[in-house]
């Protein structure tokens, strides 16, 4: 049996993924709402000053995207992995690579697509100006896809395991501190006048090197997990 | 490098707090780090010790 | 030419490494506390005050030799879990959980003396500066480590998937480390640093290079103990093992 040709064993993927996701549509807007509630409890928090809004507004809006997005991503594979059906996905002889990097795409979309839109939003809880609101979605555009990628990693990681949700977390994170130090810097550095274009081409640097090398590692991960 | 006094010495020049609370918790750290590392493998030599009885006792015991 | 190979991983084998390590092991204590003592005194009764910072100084002949150590650590841990991983070789994955511990216990004496340290100097127990802040992160990465491997109870897989995340940390650690710099120089344009390192007088550099190689016998020493505790829980079963407990039955 031959092994199916790239593009389609990765289209097929996403699209079941997504499929499957949208049968389940309250479970898939969980992370939203998580973040919606995260955001909110900051001003609640901290007072309604809107200088000292303005200036936790980038930190606060991306570490609730990044909890959002590892809260949702154990998920990724346990549904799949219980059921057996991961088992024989990664039998079919198809590349374990392009399945990692399937899943990690469909969670991007399901999680990450809907921050970039919302939390501009958001953004305007925090009396940011226009220009930071954009710099905030390019951020966010560029940089769920490594937090997703990198969840993938770490879901992969901890397949099956009891307290699998909270062990993400915990390694993910810390490999998560580029992203978050860049992308909230972005939207810092225009608020205060200062061009994002240094932070910006980072991100888009994590951005390609992650996604050139994740996918393998996850790969790695699903055969270190499964056998 | 001298001393005036024990006294100055332990005073550390004001600092003796921060000197000695530093070189105390190091102290720590590595004693107990180290008690732990011993006693865990004390602990599996006795356990090794109790398997190999155990199953020595059991062939013993059951015919053959 | 498969043989020659075998035969340079059956050095490997766990019965060797515990002979061979609880030979070595009296050394190595001795070696650290001698070194040890040496270092701390030059340490405190050869090198003078410092102009600026006074006795606090001090407290950099043990900060700096724990920072280094726990990063080093940090590597061999992933060094040894990857050659574990690749070769099969069971000994070095052991070798990698037994480091871990240890290297945690560096990061945790590096900050807190950069606390201890940095509190006369800048009034309050916590400094973001880029070096304790990526310190506090590389804490992170041997939690997350060692949470991963207790988690798993399948030895095997729990050997691999540590091997790949301490690979995958190994690798990010030049990427944190740069971008918390950075991220320290931007806010604020002010560059916050811990007192900036005193002008080092060479008693001061020998002080503290004898502390890290005391630190360096000592990490061996007691990975060695944990090594051997973690080879006889795994190896129980093995004839040298037995034969090892019931020898120590006799003499006791």
């Amino acid at each position: 049996m031959s092994a199916t040709a790239s593009p389609s064993l990765f289209g097929a993927l996403f699209v079941r993924d997504l499929r499957l996701a949208l049968r389940r549509r309250t479970e898939a807007l969980l992370p939203i709402g998580f973040f919606v509630v995260a955001v909110a409890l900051f001003p609640l928090g901290v007072g309604p000053e809107p200088q000292t809004l303005r200036q936790i507004a980038p930190g606060v809006i991306w570490v609730c995207a990044l909890l959002a997005a590892m809260l949702s991503v154990s998920q990724l594979y346990s549904s799949d992995h219980a059921d057996g059906t991961l088992e024989q996905l990664l039998m079919t002889g198809g590349s374990t690579t392009l399945i990692a990097a399937a899943r990690a795409a469909a969670h991007w979309t399901l999680t990450g697509l809907p921050l970039v839109v919302a939390a501009p939003l958001f953004g305007l809880l925090f009396d940011l100006s226009a220009t930071a609101l954009r710099v905030l979605a390019l951020t966010l555009l560029l940089g769920t896809p490594v937090l997703s990628l990198l969840g993938s990693l770490g879901a992969a990681l901890t397949l099956g395991l009891r307290s699998a949700s909270v062990l993400v977390i915990l390694i993910v994170l810390p490999l998560s501190i580029p992203v978050l130090i860049f992308g909230s810097g972005a939207v810092a550095a225009v608020d205060a006048g200062q061009a994002a274009g240094p932070h910006l081409s980072l991100l888009g640097a994590l951005l390609i090197v992650t996604a050139l090398g994740v996918p393998p590692a996850t790969a790695a991960a699903l055969r270190i997990s499964t056998e | 490098m001298s001393w005036g006094s024990a006294g100055e010495f332990f005073a550390m020049g004001g600092y003796g707090l921060y000197v000695w609370g530093s070189y105390g918790l190091t102290a720590a750290l590595i004693g107990f780090e180290s008690w732990l590392a011993l006693r865990r493998r004390q602990r599996a030599l006795r356990e090794a010790l109790a398997s190999v009885s155990a199953s020595a006792s059991a062939s013993t015991g059951a015919p053959r | 030419m498969s043989g020659q190979r075998l035969r340079f991983f059956t050095f490997a084998a766990p019965s060797r490494f515990y002979s061979l390590s609880g030979s070595l092991l009296p050394w190595l204590w001795a070696a650290a506390a001698l070194l040890a003592a040496v270092g701390l005194y030059i340490g405190f009764f050869v090198a003078p005050t410092d102009a600026q910072q006074g006795e606090s100084y001090r407290i950099i002949f043990i900060h700096v030799p724990a920072a280094w150590m726990s990063m080093i650590v940090y590597l061999a841990m992933a060094a040894w879990a990857a050659i574990g991983w690749i070769f099969n070789a069971r000994m070095a994955s052991m070798l990698a959980r037994a480091l871990a511990p240890s290297g945690m216990v560096f990061t945790l004496i590096a900050l807190a003396t950069g606390s201890f340290w940095g509190k006369p100097a800048w009034g309050t127990w916590w400094v973001w500066d880029a070096r304790l802040t990526s310190e506090l992160i590389l804490l992170f990465l041997y939690v997350g480590y060692i949470a991963l491997v207790e988690a798993i109870d399948d030895v095997r897989r729990a050997d691999h998937a540590g091997a790949l995340l301490a690979i995958v940390g190994a690798v990010n650690v030049p990427v944190i480390y740069f971008s918390v710099r950075w991220w320290n120089t931007l806010h604020q344009g002010a560059t916050i640093t811990m007192s900036a390192a005193p002008k080092m007088q060479s008693t001061m550099l020998v002080a503290m290079l004898l502390l890290t190689f005391a630190f360096w016998a000592y990490a061996f020493a007691v990975v060695f103990v944990r090594a051997r505790a973690i080879v006889l829980e795994r190896e129980h079963d093995a004839e040298w093992v037995r034969g090892l407990a019931l020898a120590t039955r006799k003499s006791t």
